[in-house]
């Protein structure tokens, strides 16, 4: 590890350096953690931080959204001003014209992106709709890898039965294509939502969609921090750990949990930006977010119902939606290249 | 080689056995409502919601409910509610844009997907690997329903350079077939170019330093040979197996919202607008079989790999 | 002695990686030269730089981040600065290499016999595929692989750790090298194995003239092989000399502490060897003078600076090594009880 073939242009068709002189030493000065020095290569990469930046960005404006609804737009999300004439330059301008084609773009304080098609200021939309969209991918997000992290070291741990329970219903899990068990389990939770005796969620509800979500991609993450708990397992400091005496859920998580998480973490961008994704994509389905709440999937669908006439509904959600993604993805890509120049990590759709 | 073909064949028939009964769960057992309403549908009267409870066997046993489940799909006696014909009619009749989604998709995301990472390895980095790597993250950021919707807008509405959408069969003109499928194709595609191409490079980068790579070297190989017949070889390995398991993921359902946006009247289509009428038969049967694609394609593709890398063969 | 005297002939030959850290001095001057039918050792702890020259000869270390001087001479023909054409005829043609791990080594995707037969096309266009293959076996025979014949259409995995290190043997004789270089080719392997290998190379230097290069850690490898033993640490050759020179008369505190650590069957050792305290420096800021003077406890105040590699011993000048110690003092301070080593109180590791 001492050079990271992505790091140092040029090195990578090399034969690289010979065995005994890279692998021996230790490339970490003594006193550095891990994660210190990950952190140090992190800051070093421009790129990962402006784009965590944007990343960062549009978080603040979407959680920005209601000061914007209330001075700057004056209406909500869901508000509709269909009949409403509003003026422009002077020039009194239906909000949605008498052939139904909504407003574009004002530039002003009200409608500044127009509005859709019972006229709804898109703006203020927008960024509840990006609310909604993050605040789902983080539940979800979070869902996953809580249930990965613990389903993973107890498979990976215990082996025997318990290993071959959770690892064939990874195995289940993992062979429905995404959308499909996605669109499976939103339109039949939808109507009475959910009862599993402790918890009870109505359907139609935006943590519907996160549970959902965060369900599905839980294989995702769970499989290979099984895989790195059955390697640990056998190292030395777990059987030290054990002859100790240490009970079972010390050394799974006081022991094998912080050794396996770097692998989480380069995991949590992965899955963030593709549960951002799959709500755009479930809800453009109707499987997800639900009129009257928006999110950039919905707003999409909606603006599609409208194209030709007025592209611009389909690509400001569409641009925001990319933007947030390709911000957690570069960024996510920098944090695995700092952690481990080497990991590989991918997720399928 | 043989025997681990039918090793495998018959894991095979047993994760499908346990599908089937997930399935199942999901949909007739784990939501908090009435299955005999659901798969009746928004406008039904009660004497339909009981006839359906009776003929699904809701008032029985769960095991009843699961062998009448099975029983009604497997002979395609499950009706759509909006439309009151038998679902697997329909499936029949759409199979063939999905097919021609998928094989044409797949073809060309893993060739795409294999050129872009052969170069961005070779040219790693330089401004080719990096503008590639640029293209690539951008391709997996990018929604396959918001690509489809700007291109078919720009390149169908406006430039009328190709059909926005909808399909034309290939049997009544391949011409036609080959405009309109050309737009779903790249669009379903630019996802998995993105993935492929960054695994391929970092595998090919790998696999440059593996000891048998040096072994050919120092034989006395050209450069050409040890990274075509080594390097190469060796890097598409873990490709192929992957574009196996993908391809069988886009014909099991992944490609519903590619067809949704163009329209394309395929098995995903139906899908979603059974969604949108909250029409559950369908998205039943079609959960059930897509998942059984999956299960079936990753049987041949384990088969496959096998047959490609003979460590696996034991 | 003009160019061209030896088979293969290393003057001053450097090399050096630009790494993350800084640049690497793999290799800091190195010179020996090789006869035909002759076999030098390259003795060294890993990071000693001896892979590195071993690799160096065949341009098997060139990329954008290294850089070389000095020279290295294939009867009089330079190595450093061929082209890649010429380099691609000198591999596996005029020089062989056999190396460490003979599990990684094969591609695991060919069978055998067609990564032998890869090599010998390569170098023989006329040969056709059938008559290649049939070569392939009879070199597989050869280096003692029963059941040639059929075991052609193996994988790599389905053979044991010395078997697959024969076939490289026989991949490596498959167009009669004059120069064999075997990158320590027994390490990976068990002990009995380890010596049938070795009884390879013995019979190999029998049968063949050609002029072998082995690579080891281990001194004990090269006791009843090797004609003339280099000793490499941290870059630089720092005592080289005939077989007999080094193993009764070593000069060098780092070749004590590495004939202190030889396991010996004459001796019940198991569990008790002596090893050189200390790890080797690093080559980015290798310690200034004598590389070694931080782990030596001979070490006095002249050793900050960097001694010659020189003979010392007027009746054998070809012996050379680079202490600042008087042979006198060598004599005494390498004395271990009954044997040799580098200091009486080496710490054991059990």
């Amino acid at each position: 590890m001492a050079t990271d073939p992505a790091a140092v242009p040029g090195t990578e068709f090399s034969p690289g350096l010979p065995v005994g002189l890279a692998s021996d030493e230790g490339e970490a000065p003594p006193g550095i953690g891990p994660y210190q020095l990950a952190w140090r290569r992190l800051r070093r990469n421009r790129v990962a931080l402006a784009f965590g930046g944007l990343f960062l960005l549009m978080v603040v404006l979407c959680l920005l959204a209601p000061v914007y609804a209330h001075d700057i737009a004056h209406t909500g999300p869901n508000d509709p001003h269909i009949t409403d004439v509003i003026k422009i330059n002077g020039k009194p301008t239906n909000v949605v014209s008498t052939l139904g084609i909504p407003i574009g773009p004002t530039w002003h304080g009200r409608f500044f992106l127009g509005a859709d098609a019972t006229g709804r200021d898109i703006a203020v939309r927008l960024l509840y709709g990006g609310r909604n969209s993050l605040q789902i991918g983080a539940e979800a997000t979070l869902l996953t890898i809580l249930l990965a992290t613990i389903f993973g070291i107890i498979a990976g741990y215990f082996r025997g039965v318990a290993d071959g329970l959770i690892s064939r219903a990874f195995d289940l899990i993992w062979a429905y294509p995404v959308y499909l068990l996605g669109i499976a389990l939103g339109v039949s939770l939808q109507v009475g939502g959910l009862d599993l005796g402790l918890f009870k969620i109505q359907g139609n509800t935006l943590i519907l969609t996160a549970l959902i979500i965060g369900f599905i991609y839980v294989p995702y993450v769970g499989k290979p921090v099984r895989g790195q708990v059955l390697g640990l397992r056998e190292r030395e400091f777990i059987d030290a750990a054990r002859q100790q005496g240490l009970g079972s859920l010390r050394i799974m998580f006081g022991e094998l949990l912080p050794n396996v998480a770097s692998t989480i973490i380069v995991f949590i961008p992965l899955i963030l930006a593709n549960a951002v994704l799959t709500e755009a994509g479930l809800s453009f389905l109707g499987a997800g977010v639900h009129d009257p709440n928006p999110s950039w999937g919905t707003m999409i669908t909606d603006g599609i119902k409208l194209v030709p006439g007025a592209i611009h509904l389909v690509l400001v959600p569409g641009l925001m939606l990319v933007l947030t993604v390709l911000g957690i993805n570069v960024f996510g890509d920098g944090v695995r290249d700092a952690l481990d120049p080497r990991a590989k990590v991918r997720i399928e759709h | 080689m043989a025997r681990f073909a039918v090793r495998r064949l018959a894991s095979m028939v047993a994760v499908m056995f346990a599908i089937s009964i997930l399935t199942f769960l999901l949909f007739q057992v784990l939501p908090n409502s009435d299955p005999s309403t659901r798969l009746a549908g928004r406008t039904a009267s009660p004497t339909q919601i009981a006839k359906i409870r009776s003929d699904w066997g809701f008032d029985k046993p769960i095991y009843v409910q699961y062998i009448k489940t099975m029983g009604k799909i497997l002979n395609g006696t499950v009706t759509s509610y909006q439309q009151q014909l038998p679902v697997e009619d329909q499936i029949r009749q759409d199979l063939p844009t999905t097919l021609s989604l998928a094989i044409g998709a797949g073809v060309i995301w893993l060739a795409l997907g294999i050129l872009f990472g052969v170069l961005s390895a070779w040219r790693a980095g330089r401004w080719l690997d990096r503008g590639l790597t640029v293209l690539s993250l951008v391709g997996v950021s990018m929604p396959v329903f918001f690509l489809g919707a700007v291109l078919s807008y720009y390149i169908g509405d406006k430039a009328r350079i190709l059909p926005a959408g909808d399909y034309v069969a290939l049997t009544s003109d391949p011409w036609q077939w080959f405009k309109h499928m050309l737009m779903p194709w790249f669009a379903l595609s630019v996802l998995f170019i993105g993935v492929y191409s960054r695994i391929l490079r970092s595998t090919i980068l790998d696999t440059i330093n593996d000891d048998y790579v040096r072994t050919a070297r120092a034989k006395g190989l050209s450069e050409r040979q040890v990274m075509i017949r080594h390097v190469l070889r060796n890097s598409l390995i873990p490709i192929v197996s992957l574009w196996g398991l993908d391809f069988a993921s886009v014909l099991g359902g992944g490609a519903i919202l590619t067809e949704t946006v163009f329209n394309l009247h395929g098995v995903g289509q139906y899908a979603a607008q059974s969604v949108e009428g909250l029409d559950i038969p369908p998205v039943l049967v079609i959960t059930m079989f897509g998942a059984f694609a999956v299960v079936l394609l990753s049987a041949v593709v384990d088969i496959v790999y096998a047959a490609l890398d003979p460590r696996i063969r034991l | 002695m003009s160019p061209g005297a030896h088979l293969l002939e290393v003057s001053n030959l450097k090399v050096s990686f630009q790494t993350e850290e800084g640049v690497v001095r793999a290799v800091d001057g190195v010179s020996f030269a090789l006869e035909q039918g002759e076999v030098v050792a390259i003795v060294g702890e890993s990071g000693s730089g001896k892979s590195v020259t071993a690799m160096t000869l065949l341009g098997l270390t060139r990329s954008p981040n290294a850089s070389f001087e000095g020279s290295a001479q294939l009867e009089g023909k330079e190595l450093i600065t061929a082209s890649e054409e010429q380099l691609r005829e000198i591999r596996g043609g005029e020089i062989a290499m056999i190396f460490q791990d003979p599990m990684s080594s094969l591609d695991p995707v060919y069978r055998i016999g067609s990564q032998i037969v890869e090599q010998i096309v390569a170098h023989d266009f006329q040969v056709s595929k059938s008559e290649a293959m049939e070569r392939a076996i009879a070199l597989m025979d050869r280096v003692g692989i029963p059941r040639a014949r059929e075991r052609v259409r193996s994988y790599p995995h389905e053979f044991s750790g010395g078997m697959r290190q024969r076939v490289m043997i026989a991949m490596a004789l498959s167009c009669s090298p004059k120069v064999l270089i075997a990158d320590e080719p027994t390490t990976a392997l068990d002990v009995t194995i380890q010596a049938q290998i070795l009884d390879e190379l013995r019979t190999l230097r029998k049968e063949t003239d050609a002029g072998i290069i082995l690579v080891t850690h281990d001194l004990g490898v090269v006791a009843d092989i090797a004609d003339r033993i280099v000793v490499m640490y941290a870059g630089r050759v720092v005592e080289q000399g005939t077989l007999d020179e080094i193993f009764y008369n070593p000069q060098h505190p780092y070749t004590w502490g590495l004939l202190g650590s030889i396991t010996r069957v004459d001796r019940d050792t198991t569990g008790l060897l002596p090893s050189i305290p200390g790890t080797p420096p690093s080559l980015v800021s290798p310690p200034a003078g004598c590389h070694f003077r931080p782990r030596c406890p001979h070490a006095f105040d002249r050793c900050t600076d960097v001694p010659a590699l020189e003979a010392h011993l007027p009746e054998t000048p070809q012996h050379v090594d680079r202490c600042w110690l008087s042979a006198m003092q060598k004599r005494d301070l390498r004395q271990v009880g009954d044997r040799i080593g580098l200091a009486a109180d080496e710490p054991v590791i059990a």
